[in-house]
């Protein structure tokens, strides 16, 4: 038997709804049940405006479920997630701070001297390959060379979980496997809890060690949790070529599709409508 | 077209007005002067006024007391905007309450205050920079309060999952943001406090440009008033070349237009 690793983030029966705009109620997530235990890599899989990124919010404290709980640690969570660290698919930099700073900043807010927050963001650039760019601004740099002060930003605090939402989505394919590589070389250090939402199905089996995968919205579901059964360390350019890879893809896939093909559907008719 | 060719043609222009404009002004054509010296002048007396001010020195006096001027009101009237900005920014209730009434103290031309201000604070320069505090006010009031609430949702959310408290937030995103739109606002409202400056001597003092200007159209001295408007115009650009080299150290952050990388 397995020692019990404890459980970093526990989503129970959580459902989320916003009011919209004619006072109706719209669920997002319904009694979504997921559990990612300390040092998992999941990836949350679903169609384009499934909730996954809600979901996310949730589990960063960012958005309160109408129903169901949110437990971090075994502790129920008030307010925000301190313990985890959230790369956001959007330019979440701090345009008018230079590369390091922006990797500083985390640091220093935490009461660090500023000259060992500078030392520290220092390494961390170099780690994520962009000593070089420390002084740059955010929009002197390429959107990959931006994902990865990104990166060195969260990670820096070093904390217990780490939330990605799309973190490579406007990324171009070389970019978004070179990141990937980039991503699991330094998961592996410390191995923390990954809670990882995209909407490729590729890259969510070349890095997790399960696939939970969504139905589409609204009142999304969780239909399904697939254990990945390729080797760790990973090389997610050879990790596509494994024979297990390509098995796991077709199975999940037949699940995926339907979904994919609903929630285009839907987004078409409504835009239809509107 | 090279920076020579440029220069040259922008010269010719210059040239060929003051030519045309001497010519019409000394010469009759068709037996009469078509721009009488009376109502118009001509650059070669222009000149010379010119030169007799910066020669006999008095125009320093004048040119002191607008810079002056101008500076406070720049200087008062953004540190006043800024501060009701940030704060109608981060507190709604209080920009819903008073909403109506900016709008009506910003409909309002500012010239009409200026006699009002002649009375209350005199015929110094405080009259002037009253005004000049009232037009720099609304323009980095409304700059900045637009960029505090421009501040990204992605960035505000990531600055509070990294761990920034209210005032951190404020310190570290709210507070620059603001800054970045009021610095890009930089030429206006100095060249409003110019404005408010000139506008205001124009209207009732002693010294200054406007003052100068003032004077000379009190006495038909065309050249004078011609002289004046030259050395105003002169002192706004070399104001506005420092806000520019200014504002390029502010704002190294800020993408040049046209320049973004993806």
């Amino acid at each position: 038997m397995e020692k019990a690793t404890p459980t970093a983030v526990a989503l129970q029966d959580a459902t989320v709804a916003f009011r919209v705009a004619d006072g109706r109620v719209y669920t997002a997530v319904e009694q979504a049940d997921l559990a990612v235990a300390d040092g998992e890599f999941v990836a949350i899989v679903g169609p384009t405006g499934c909730g996954k990124s809600t979901l996310l919010n949730v589990a960063a404290g960012l958005l309160q479920p109408a129903a169901g709980r949110v437990r971090i640690f075994d502790k129920p969570l008030v307010g925000l997630n301190r313990d985890a660290g959230y790369l956001f698919q959007a330019d979440a930099l701090f345009p008018w701070k230079t590369a390091l700073d922006n990797v500083a900043i985390g640091l220093e807010i935490a009461g660090t001297s500023r000259g060992e927050a500078l030392a520290r963001a220092k390494q961390w650039l170099g780690s994520v390959g962009l000593g070089a760019f420390a002084s740059r601004y955010p929009h002197m740099l390429s959107g990959g060379q931006r994902k990865r002060v990104g990166l060195a930003q969260v990670l820096i605090r070093n904390p217990k979980i780490l939330l990605m939402d799309e973190p490579f989505g406007p990324l171009d394919a070389q970019t978004r496997q070179i990141m990937g590589n980039l991503l699991l070389e330094l998961w592996s250090a410390d191995k923390k809890a990954v809670l990882f939402v995209t909407h490729d199905l590729e890259e969510a089996i070349a890095l997790a060690d399960r696939v939970v995968i969504m139905s589409a919205g609204p009142s999304a579901r969780i239909i399904g949790d697939w254990r990945v059964p390729l080797a760790r360390p990973r090389d997610i350019f050879e990790a596509r070529l494994d024979k297990d890879f390509h098995a796991l893809h077709r199975e999940i896939w037949s699940v995926l599709k339907e979904q994919v093909m609903k929630g285009y559907a839907q987004s078409s008719q409504g835009a239809e409508a509107s | 077209m090279s920076r020579l060719r440029l220069l040259s043609l922008q010269l010719l222009v210059a040239i060929v007005a003051l030519v045309l404009w001497q010519f019409f002004a000394t010469v009759s054509v068709f037996g009469k002067v078509w721009l009488p010296p009376f109502f118009f002048s001509n650059p070669v007396d222009v000149g010379t006024q010119v030169v007799a001010w910066f020669a006999s020195g008095v125009i320093w006096k004048h040119l002191l007391i607008t810079l002056w001027e101008s500076i406070l009101a720049f200087v008062i009237g953004s540190a006043m905007g800024a501060a009701v900005g940030f704060w109608f920014a981060r507190q709604p209730r209080v920009a819903a309450v008073f909403d109506p009434y900016v709008k009506m103290v910003n409909a309002l031309p500012r010239v009409v205050l200026a006699p009002i201000f002649t009375l209350w604070l005199g015929l110094g320069i405080w009259s002037k920079v009253a005004l000049g505090v009232t037009l720099v006010f609304f323009i980095v009031f409304f700059n900045v309060y637009q960029g505090v609430k421009e501040v990204s949702t992605t960035v505000r959310d990531n600055a509070r999952m990294l761990g920034m408290s209210e005032r951190q937030l404020t310190r570290h995103v709210y507070f620059p943001s603001a800054l970045s739109w009021m610095f890009s606002s930089l030429h206006t409202s100095v060249g409003f406090a110019v404005v408010g400056a000139v506008v205001g001597e124009y209207l009732g003092s002693a010294a200054g440009l406007g003052y100068l200007i003032q004077q000379a159209e009190g006495v038909f001295d065309v050249a004078g008033v011609f002289a004046g408007m030259f050395v105003l115009s002169a002192f706004v650009i070399l104001i506005d070349v420092g806000v520019t080299l200014v504002e390029r150290r502010l704002l190294v952050w800020r993408p040049v237009a046209g320049e973004g990388r993806g």
